[in-house]
């Protein structure tokens, strides 16, 4: 390429220079390739069509279809989960082996039905539509895989979302019955209701041996860092109502509450808060008038006025997210969805995806301890802030809480870095929303760095054939103190470019600097300006007044004295 | 000839039609097989998730939540004493040991307990100490203490080491402040000994936090310790060495791909993974190599293959390798960490991080994966093929984050401890505390204080990573006066109506530092824009950097009174600023070189070729640096600078180039900044001084000292209206009352 005319001679007369004998072997056989290349194509996709649709008619399936499986009353049961468990010393990573695309294998258990020995269900829900979104979301998914053997994670079909409906025994008993259990080994569950009264512990109670824990509630004590992953409640409000996305900006009230099930001694306080700061403040509960049913959970009141819930958090600029018997509440998905700031009192609660997600950049937290300040609190956060806030909730919803399928994918995407951490999505990645990754601008060199004048500086020179004004522009550069290396980028097809320092001369060589006054020319610049700034999405260029200078330039100042003096003087 | 290729094309084709065929014929019953076998058994295993139609339940029945919670009759107070009650020990957290109501709002003070007579005190420690003690934390009150520091020598905690202090113990039983170790921060290099090395220290540390060394997953206690790195004994104790990478090399290549040069201990714990790196080491560009020559008694141990791996080992220089390396292993040794961690980290070469269980150096605040390769000991034959497949850009991107992270919290002794201190305060101080980003980009968290605004858009720093709507801010320009002392002022810039633009927001604050009274009002010129006069209280030099509530702009104009600039010169250095946010911009600027006789700083002001400094009694800087300077700068320097009532623009201009690792930008300006202009001005007698030059040269080796090296850069650059002094008419010049004289 540079200062070589090999290959302006070569690629355009391959076949004409070649002889008519060998011209029809090489068509032939280059036909026979193409009608090879054109069936292998049909025999991938072919059958692959057919399986699918195939699939397609099978679809209208039953759940009641599921084989029924008897768990005996002295099957084992898996031990309960070790705390001290890690990736290192839990995981086996040797089943998930080293790939060029650097992603996990997951493999879904197929659906059965435990019973115990008198033919009750182990869950009273059996398989949630929830559980059942995130498992279809997970096969449809690039880490899906059939194979049992190349899976490097297993993600069983017994539904635990919710420990609730779970019966505690058995179902540990069904998860030891998996064919491929081994301790619990790479093994992934995914609940957000845990514990259960009176005391809720804040994860799964279920023995689960080695298991990982995808838990939504997790607090600092049982939550094993780096090995489980911590994920929202999902709220079903998220699938049923759509809240548009509004504008960042003040609101009409600073502080909401909408929680219906609040401990009195914290409902106290907060009311103690409305009193101090008035209208502000809107603190709604249950409707006591309503008629107790669904339609009710989509309604919430204060003093007998009526307010549609989740549309009443878009009217403010924060809303409050207080634990209840559990530290994980689904309201939390219902005020990022609505674009309102959560304010956070749940003591020693791992936010959803902490691995991964800065809350820092959109929510407050705040010690339960502390709910009387929390008026004060949040008053001294900057308006900027609030509102960049308000914006980060709502993309963290978009993007993270706004189906199962969306904290099934983020879920394993954690994983997936921690297995293949030098393909980690970066920090930007995770947080800064589409907006921001469009306007950002990320230096591949962010590091300030002065480069000392020892290696000096390659010049690069493209040219066509105005060989006289190049050798005038090598002489000149070749004397600067730093220049390291010259290189000519010889841009003539019809040309080579002359050896050594001998020089000849041509006719169009006399027509120097003509170009830039050519109008057509600045057309064509504008033109090509149009079309880059509209693949780029937007007009990187920056407009600046100012130029640099060495220090002393045009200065009354003797010329001897100065580093750069010939600048300037044409 | 034709009719021969012809013929082969057709041939060709036609066994392609029937091969086709033949496939598509055998798959199509094939695929028709399946469909039946499943719809006979309704299910196949091994298929994706089916489709279900039956109407399946929701997970979380709507009353739920209510119904649980109202069956609550725990209060929540309660629930939150058991918590603090039951988790001690391991499980200790800040919620449940640590006293948040020691800790003042706003006021994160550390206290050391005083030495005692006869305490040996290894040197390590004894910086560790002075650091906190010279840092702005550091509180003699044991009253107005939120955390403490122990004046034993806690460092080595290996009992065959000689540094090991004996009878700990009851020495840390007998400290009244003790309370079981409650907001006590205790600092360990090393713990435990051949041949188990456990992590116990060896006394009961209660209910105290770690900053350990080499610790472990498993006995780290998320967010209550803070795993600090391994560092030597000669690891400065301030400043410290800068990053060895000078400029970017592309592609980022370099000799060898992976190197490690370290001892092998054959036998006991954590000898695995050296034992296997043999099988690695390629002689090329893979060089790990080992030695079994370490301890007496080697020889015993030694098995077939010492005599050939230390034959290898003795060809190859560390620091050649180090140098030329673009990852560098590190395995753990006997603990979890080892000192090539550090090496790696500042010979920018990546460290792939071989130690399983280590929690790494600050994890809480670095995101690691941005500047290592945190590799497996198990997969260790896969590392090789790991890295090779790292992209360049990624490689690039690592090798620049290393240098960040090294001059940010490792280099040296002090910045592991402020680190240290640092991430404590946030934890406590919980709302004004830096979000990850401030922790993982330029200029880092210790320049980045928290407390200055919740909002990453009201920092100088972080324009580009959020993109342009944070930005707008910076539209925003303010005057701002200073006044040493002086008759009544001309005001020569504001009341021209250019400056006071549709665009900018603009404030003229005065300073009045003056013993003589405020001049009437009537004899202060009318301005189009608001003017505040403030009083100084102390009528000291550090107030013209007070953090002023009044400034509201990002953009802080600041001048003294005898100040000769003209609107057009203030207007064009505010547009070179919007594109140095970060910079301090002005017009004279001074030099600093060393002065090889003397073997200290000298100050000059001389018309050079270059410069490192802008005075900042005509500058524009971004209005963070007034809380920087207020609120991180010690009061031994602000002090002096008092104290000498000069030197505060050297001070300013340090802390800059500290923050930003550039040098500061100077502008054209149309007349010089010269003594002769200055009138009879009392500032101008103070220039005259010959002592104000020698106390200038003397604060630069003061601030050089404090800051553990000479943050000053030089620049040879001086920015100029784009058609400056250019041969085109002066009319089509925006900025042309720049150059008429």
């Amino acid at each position: 390429m540079c200062a070589s005319g090999k290959y302006s001679s070569r690629g355009p007369a391959l076949i004409p220079r070649m002889k008519t004998k060998h011209r029809i072997y090489y068509i032939t056989l280059f036909s026979v390739v193409l009608l090879g290349l054109i069936a292998t194509g049909m025999f991938q996709f072919w059958p692959h069509s057919i399986e699918s649709t195939a699939d397609w008619g099978l679809d209208r399936r039953s759940v009641h279809d599921a084989p029924l499986i008897r768990l005996p009353v002295s099957n084992p049961i898996p031990e309960r989960g070790d705390l001290s468990c890690r990736m290192h010393t839990c995981f086996d990573v040797y089943r998930c082996g080293y790939n060029p695309k650097n992603r996990i294998k997951v493999y879904i258990y197929p659906l059965q039905r435990f019973v115990d020995e008198v033919g009750v269900p182990i869950s009273s829900t059996g398989l949630s539509r929830e559980y059942n979104n995130l498992l279809s979301a997970i096969s449809d998914s690039e880490f899906y895989t059939d194979d049992v053997t190349r899976a490097c994670l297993f993600v069983p079909s017994i539904d635990v979302l919710n420990q609730n409906s779970l019966r505690i025994r058995e179902t540990a008993q069904a998860l030891a019955m998996l064919p491929r259990w081994d301790k619990g080994m790479n093994h992934l569950l995914f609940n957000m209701l845990p514990g259960g009264p009176p005391d809720y512990n804040t994860a799964l109670d279920v023995p689960r041996d080695r298991a990982l824990l995808a838990g939504g509630g997790f607090s600092t004590w049982t939550y094993r860092q780096g090995y489980d992953v911590s994920i929202p409640v999902y709220s079903p409000l998220s699938a049923d109502v759509e809240l548009p996305e509004r504008q960042p900006g003040p609101r009409r009230y600073f502080i909401l509450s909408s929680q219906t099930a609040i401990h009195r001694e914290y409902r106290a306080e907060l009311e103690r808060l409305k009193e101090e700061n008035g209208e502000a403040l809107l603190l709604l509960d249950k409707c006591s008038n309503l008629s107790q049913g669904v339609a009710s959970a989509r309604k919430r009141c204060y003093k007998g006025q009526v307010f549609d819930y989740p549309q009443i958090l878009q009217e403010s600029s924060f809303c409050v997210v207080l634990r209840g018997a559990r530290l994980g509440q689904a309201t939390l998905s219902d005020v990022l969805q609505a674009g309102c700031v959560p304010v956070i009192l749940a003591d020693s609660y791992i936010l959803p995806f902490s691995e991964v997600l800065d809350w820092k950049r959109a929510s407050v937290v705040i010690p339960e301890e502390k709910l009387p300040e929390m008026y004060t609190i949040l008053k001294s956060i900057p308006h900027r802030q609030v509102e960049e806030m308000q914006r980060q909730a709502r993309w963290f919803w978009d993007a993270y809480f706004s189906s199962m399928k969306a904290i099934g994918m983020t879920t394993l995407q954690i994983i997936n870095d921690r297995i293949y951490p030098y393909a980690a999505c970066t920090y930007e990645q995770w947080n800064n929303p589409p907006l921001v990754k469009w306007s950002s601008v990320n230096s591949p060199l962010f590091l300030p760095l002065i480069p000392p004048r020892s290696p000096g500086f390659t010049a690069v020179v493209l040219t066509y054939d105005r060989i006289e004004s190049l050798f005038r522009v090598i002489t000149e550069i070749s004397k600067v103190p730093s220049l390291a290396k010259l290189l000519v980028v010889w841009n003539n097809q019809n040309k080579s470019p002359p050896e050594g320092e001998k020089k000849f001369k041509c006719p169009e060589c006399t027509a120097i600097d003509g170009l830039s006054l050519d109008q057509t020319h600045m057309v064509e610049r504008s033109e090509c300006i149009n079309k880059f700034a509209s693949v780029f999405g937007t007009m990187p260029l920056k407009v600046v007044e100012h130029r640099a200078d060495p220090v002393l330039y045009k200065d009354d100042f003797p010329e001897k004295l100065k580093s750069f003096p010939n600048i300037g003087s044409l | 000839m034709q009719a021969k290729k012809r013929y082969l094309i057709l041939l060709s084709a036609g066994t392609c039609l029937v091969l086709l065929f033949y496939f598509g014929g055998v798959q199509l019953p094939s695929s028709g097989r399946n469909r039946h076998d499943r719809s006979h058994n309704g299910y196949r295993p091994d298929q994706p998730w089916p489709h279900f139609s039956d109407p399946l339940q929701q997970f979380l029945l709507w009353d739920q939540p209510d119904t649980e919670e109202y069956n609550i009759h725990i209060s929540p107070r309660q629930k939150r004493d058991v918590n603090t009650s039951v988790y001690k020990g391991k499980r200790c957290r800040m919620d449940s040991c640590f006293d948040f109501s020691a800790c003042k709002r706003n006021d994160f003070k550390v206290y050391v307990y005083p030495q005692q007579k006869g305490e040996k005190i290894s040197e390590s420690y004894q910086n560790i100490l002075s650091i906190v003690e010279g840092s702005r934390f550091y509180t003699t009150d044991p009253g107005q203490a939120c955390l403490f520091i122990l004046s034993l020598d806690t460092l080595d905690r290996d009992s065959l080491s000689p540094q090991y202090v004996h009878n700990l113990k009851t020495k840390v039983q007998n400290l009244h402040l003790w309370n079981n170790g409650r907001n006590h921060l205790i600092f360990n290099l090393y713990s435990g000994t051949w041949p188990d090395y456990t992590e116990d220290l060896g006394f009961d540390i209660g209910q105290a936090m770690l900053a350990k060394a080499s610790i472990s997953t498993e006995i780290f206690r998320p967010n209550f310790d803070v795993s600090i790195p391994l560092f030597s004994k000669e690891h400065p104790r301030t400043g410290g060495d800068r990053g060895y990478l000078k400029y970017n090399s592309i592609p980022p290549f370099r000799k060898y791909m992976l190197v490690f040069k370290g001892k092998r201990y054959l036998t006991g714990i954590g000898s695995d993974t050296r034992n296997a790196l043999y099988h690695v080491h390629n002689q090329e560009d893979v060089v790990l190599l080992t030695t079994c020559k370490h301890g007496k008694d080697w020889q015993k141990h030694k098995d077939a293959r010492c005599e050939k791996d230390n034959a290898e080992y003795d060809k190859y220089d560390y620091r050649e390798m180090l140098h030329n390396s673009t990852f560098c292993l590190v395995p753990r040794g006997r603990r979890l960490g080892s000192f090539r961690f550090l090496e790696a980290l500042q010979a920018a070469c990546v460290p792939v991080m071989l130690s399983n269980g280590w929690e790494l150096p600050f994890s809480e605040i670095i995101n690691w994966n941005t500047a290592a390769v945190i590799g497996d000991e198990r997969l260790l034959l896969q590392i090789p093929s790991t890295v090779r497949s790292i992209h360049q850009d990624k490689i690039l991107a690592l090798r620049q984050q290393t240098q960040f992270l090294w001059e940010a919290y490792f280099s040296s002794v002090e910045k592991i401890v402020l680190t240290t201190l640092e991430i404590i305060q946030d934890r406590v101080l919980q709302q004004e505390s830096r979000s990850t980003l401030m922790w993982n980009s330029h200029p880092g968290g210790l320049f980045a204080l928290p407390q200055y605004s919740a909002h990453l858009g009201d920092f100088p720093f972080y324009y580009a990573t959020l993109g342009e709507y944070s930005s707008q801010s910076t539209n925003r320009s303010h005057v701002f006066m200073c006044h040493p002392c002086s008759h009544p002022p001309g005001l020569p810039i504001p009341a021209h109506p250019q400056a006071a633009g549709v665009c900018c927001q603009i404030t003229i604050i005065v300073l009045w530092n003056c013993d003589k009274p405020l001049p009437a009002k009537h004899r202060w010129p009318a301005t189009s824009v608001p003017v505040i006069v403030i009083e100084g209280e102390n009528k000291v030099m550090s107030s013209r950097f007070l953090p002023y509530e009044t400034i509201v702009t990002d953009a802080v104009l600041s001048l003294d009174e005898d100040t000769v600039l003209s609107t057009t010169e203030v207007d064009f250095a505010f547009t070179v600023w919007q594109s140095f946010p970060e910079r301090l911009v002005g017009y004279p600027a001074r030099s600093h070189f060393w002065d090889s006789n003397k073997e200290r700083w000298g100050y000059t002001s001389k018309w050079t070729n270059d410069y490192s400094m802008v005075l900042t009694g005509a500058a524009i800087y971004h209005r963070y640096y007034h809380f920087l300077y207020t609120n991180f700068l010690p009061a031994s320097l602000k002090g002096m600078v008092d104290q000498l009532a000069n030197c505060e623009d050297i001070l300013m201009n340090f802390l800059v180039s500290a923050v930003t690792k550039l040098p500061p930008i100077k502008v054209t300006q149309k007349k010089q900044y010269k003594e002769t202009m200055m009138g009879q001005s009392s500032r101008a007698s103070r220039w005259a001084d010959p002592d104000h030059f020698a106390q200038r040269q003397t604060c630069m080796n003061k601030f050089a000292n404090w800051f553990g090296g000479m943050p000053l850069v030089h620049s040879q650059m001086r920015l100029d209206p784009v058609l400056f002094k250019d041969q085109v008419s002066i009319l089509r010049k925006k900025y042309r009352d720049i150059e008429r004289l």
